[in-house]
């Protein structure tokens, strides 16, 4: 099939950047989008031209790299797949496809359709663990799990930080994503000593980075690619409320 | 080239605990004034960082993603092994190091390997109290399942994404270190070589790939968790970024590269659909555990998989291997899986794919069941191929996974190079010729958790330290040459792309180096790599500038090495003239086809030393002794 790329070009940090058309043909509807995107760009080499700069890594769904924003959708228009994951034979021959970076204050692009998104290490850094040092800790099986609890712990666990929450999101709010790390350890009792701690800390690091607040617009969970409920916010909101009101830090 | 590998004295079950009284310990108080460089933030870096600035040494930590917790580990779905013996099957410390010395086939070190089992229990004792949330029964114990080369049900998992987290256990207690300001992470920041001082290890150049400075970094010893070479094959199931670049380099430093040819050739993948491919999808082991392999009787027989009758389909792996039966371990499976598509009897439109059909699973389980197990990998096929994998088999084919050699380490997990210390998949001490399913990950852990916080203080307090600058002449020397070395990249303005050679690259050494090997085939590529390697220096167009972010320029500088060390892992499998594990000599082979080993001629690691641009690398051994475990023909029947 053949198609028109509008695609979003920006040479660093300081340009503005802009749309820029190209025309591909012969796509396979077998390839995957981001094999779409590497013939494109072989093509920009042949003909002298820099080719288009986007992140991935594994291209099978699980680091979390790729990032674009594929007709105003953030991983494009199946649910539950990132962007490696998805497939040509979800066009048309003659589409127009939009293709632009993730979108927030707190994501700077960096080149093209790579952006930066150090942010969430740094909420990470402010509270999303468990403080134990390597070494002397109590046998696995000495601390019972019920299987409910360990399962909605390893579905928030499930996150790949890749940032499609935000870009999807009208308010650019991390919640979905500080929501799923600090659901994962609310679910488990080795989290529950530092719970207070680690909502508070990891909410002033939220706002501090620029990231907005939730309004339930719910556009976090239809683009997640890990399919991640907002009942993650709605724990977050009560971790955060619990150690706002019993002050307990 | 002195391959000195400091096995501690005394009996096998001993020797980690008596090392680790004999080893000098350096004062809580002064820790502090050591500083350690990780390069990588997978499994073993993440777990070595982590485990390093927790002892109160200062850390610099190094990754070429955007964040630490991209990894490749992260990709890893089936699980990790122990020897808890939750189960109550039989398992034991003994038999984990059993299993995985013979699933390597008699070509690792016992030692190490007998550590490795004796440590697998802490590490899911720490993952758990990290809040990693493995499988659960309903009595909320841990639950495990059954891996390839193991009788015993010993690998934890979670879901089918244990390596994402493990790697985001690791990760967090890396960001937290970050957090406390005992770490300097530096993300998007690439490797370039390696700095010797005074015949140390004693810093790394590097490339900060948003703006393209190259700048040098200094410390006190220097410690490669940088994954595995897989990607020389262009199609692998590694990510796209990983790359042989920092173990090549060290490599070039005068580090010797054990066992190059082992590389790991994985059963259970999804089959290439065309040239566009960029990389291949693994599809977990753990699938065996459910699903059957097969292929038609009749290689004619082009009926649709749900319409052939029981008695035309041949179960060649039941068939052939009864008593493991689907779960041989990888490397068997892999041939087997070879050998039919070979005999013109492989499915699919192009005939190189096998079946793994789940219909008598999801007829004794039910659907859900195994919805359960293997929910997300069902999803991931389906988004690949177009095909449900509840109604039709899926289809497999062998990809190239894992890289069982890797930079030579003693048993304090030092190469050649003091000072130089390299973990999980990028030294070669563990898995022989073959690995284990559900290994890895325990490696990478043991390494970065249990086992460099040890032994790096141990080198620490064995000798002095002279400071060093970044501005003396050994740093700004590997700097030159590393900033040179990008500029005649960029300087070549040749007519094909990065991209091209990689590809040309990975279809000579699958073709002459993969699956199966034959002298005259490695006599070719090594005819064929240093052609290509010339070409690529005359002829490769590397679009862009250097003081920016350039992708092309990155994957340049990591195929450019990838040219050379091809290379070596040919000469390396010339050498051997065997068949074991992953590394099969079509010279040396049963009536039945299947490995034959050479234990009197080759019951060694071969390591290599470089010598120079313009010569040949030269081979060392090291000799390796098998105390408890007997050497045997490796019989899975």
């Amino acid at each position: 099939m053949n198609l028109t790329l509008q695609m979003w070009r920006q040479r660093n940090l300081s340009d503005e950047g802009g749309m820029v058309q190209y025309e591909i043909s012969d796509v396979s509807p077998e390839m995957s989008f981001l094999e779409m995107l590497d013939i494109l760009n072989e093509s920009l080499i042949a003909r002298g031209q820099e080719p288009v700069a986007f992140d991935d890594d594994c291209r099978e769904g699980i680091c979390g790299m790729c990032s674009l924003v594929i007709n105003g959708i953030p991983h494009g228009p199946d649910s539950g797949t990132t962007v490696c994951q998805l497939h040509m034979r979800r066009f048309q021959d003659g589409d127009t496809i939009y293709i632009e970076p993730w979108r927030s204050r707190a994501f700077p692009v960096l080149r093209d359709l790579i952006v930066d998104r150090n942010a969430f290490d740094r909420i990470i850094q402010a509270g999303g663990y468990i403080s134990v040092n390597t070494g002397g800790t109590p046998d696995a099986n000495a601390i019972p799990v019920a299987k409910s609890e360990a399962d909605l712990s390893m579905d928030a666990a499930s996150c790949i930080g890749c940032g499609a929450c935000v870009a999807a999101c009208p308010n650019a709010s991390a919640m979905l994503f500080v929501g799923a790390k600090v659901s994962q350890f609310r679910h488990l009792p080795q989290g529950h000593t530092e719970r207070a701690r680690r909502a508070t800390r990891m909410v002033e690091q939220m706002d501090a980075e620029g990231f907005g607040n939730c309004t339930n617009h719910y556009e976090c969970m239809a683009v997640c690619p890990k399919e991640i409920d907002v009942r993650v916010i709605a724990e977050l909101n009560q971790e955060f409320l619990r150690t706002e009101l019993t002050g307990s830090e | 080239m002195i391959l000195d590998a400091k096995i501690p004295e005394g009996p096998m079950a001993q020797k980690w605990d008596n090392h680790r009284f004999r080893m000098k310990l350096v004062n809580p108080a002064n820790k502090r004034k050591y500083k350690v460089i990780v390069v990588g933030t997978g499994l073993a870096g993440a777990s070595a960082s982590a485990s390093l600035a927790e002892l109160g040494y200062r850390v610099e930590n190094f990754c070429f993603q955007d964040s630490a917790r991209r990894a490749h580990s992260i990709a890893a779905q089936g699980g990790i092994n122990a020897a808890k013996n939750y189960p109550n099957d039989g398992d034991s410390i003994y038999r984990l190091f059993y299993d995985t010395v013979k699933g390597g086939d008699f070509r690792a070190r016992e030692a190490n390997v007998y550590r490795l089992a004796q440590l697998s229990n802490e590490i899911i004792d720490q993952c758990v109290a990290q809040g990693v949330p493995f499988a659960r029964e309903y009595g909320g114990l841990l639950d495990n399942r059954s891996f390839g080369g193991a009788q015993v049900s010993r690998t934890f998992y979670a879901r089918g994404q244990t390596g994402q987290q493990l790697l985001l256990g690791a990760y967090s207690a890396l960001m937290r270190q970050v957090g406390l300001g005992n770490v300097t992470l530096r993300p998007r920041t690439e490797m370039l070589d390696l700095v010797v001082v005074g015949g140390r290890a004693r810093g790394i150049v590097v490339r900060d790939l948003i703006c393209g400075d190259v700048y040098c970094a200094s410390a006190d010893a220097v410690v490669l968790a940088t994954g595995g070479y897989g990607n020389v094959f262009y199609l692998s199931t590694n990510a796209m970024g990983s790359n042989v670049t920092a173990a090549h380099r060290a490599f070039k430093r005068g580090a010797g590269f054990a066992n190059p040819c082992f590389t790991q050739i994985h059963p259970t993948c999804i089959p290439v659909s065309g040239d566009h491919q960029s990389k291949l999808t693994l599809m977990s082991e753990s699938l065996r555990n459910d699903g059957r392999v097969w292929v038609p009787k009749d290689g004619d027989d082009h009926r649709a998989a749900p319409e052939i009758p029981e008695e035309d389909r041949d179960y060649y792996l039941e068939r052939r291997y009864p008593s493991f039966g689907n779960l041989v371990p990888r490397d068997v499976a892999s041939r087997a899986a070879k050998q039919v598509c070979d005999e013109g009897r492989g499915v699919g439109s192009s005939g190189l794919a096998v079946y793994l059909d789940f219909a008598d699973s999801i007829e004794r389980l039910g659907r859900d069941a195994i919805n359960q197990r293997y929910g997300n990998l069902f999803h991931m096929y389906e988004k690949i191929t177009d095909e449900n994998p509840y109604e039709l088999p899926m289809r497999i084919f062998p990809a190239v996974h894992y890289t069982m050699g890797g930079l030579w380490v003693d048993y304090n997990l030092m190469s050649t190079i003091p000072g130089l210390h390299v973990l999980g998949e990028a030294n070669f001490s563990d898995h022989g010729a073959n690995r284990l399913g559900a290994s890895a990950l325990m490696q990478g852990l043991a390494d970065g958790y249990f086992i460099i916080p040890y032994t790096i203080g141990h080198y620490f307090a064995s000798g002095s330290f002279e400071p060093v600058e970044t501005d003396q002449k050994e740093f700004e020397d590997t700097k030159k040459s590393a900033a040179d070395r990008l500029q005649r990249l960029l300087d070549v303005r040749g007519g094909r792309s990065v991209d091209s050679f990689h590809k040309e690259l990975g279809q000579i050494m699958w073709e002459h180096c993969g699956m199966s090997r034959n002298e005259g085939g490695l006599r070719k590529a090594l005819e064929l790599i240093p052609a290509l390697r010339e070409e690529f220096w005359r002829n490769v167009r590397v679009p862009g500038g250097n003081g920016e972010l350039n992708q092309s320029l990155e994957k340049a500088g990591r195929v450019a090495d990838f040219l050379e060390f091809g290379e070596v892992m040919c000469l390396d499998a010339i050498g051997r003239k065997e068949s074991c594990g992953g590394h099969f000599r079509e010279e040396h082979q049963t009536e039945e086809g299947e490995a034959l080993r050479d234990d009197e001629g080759c019951s060694h690691a071969s390591v290599w030393e470089y010598k120079g641009d313009d010569d040949f690398p030269v081979m060392h051994k090291e000799p390796l002794s098998f105390d408890l475990v007997k050497p045997s023909v490796r019989s899975y029947k």
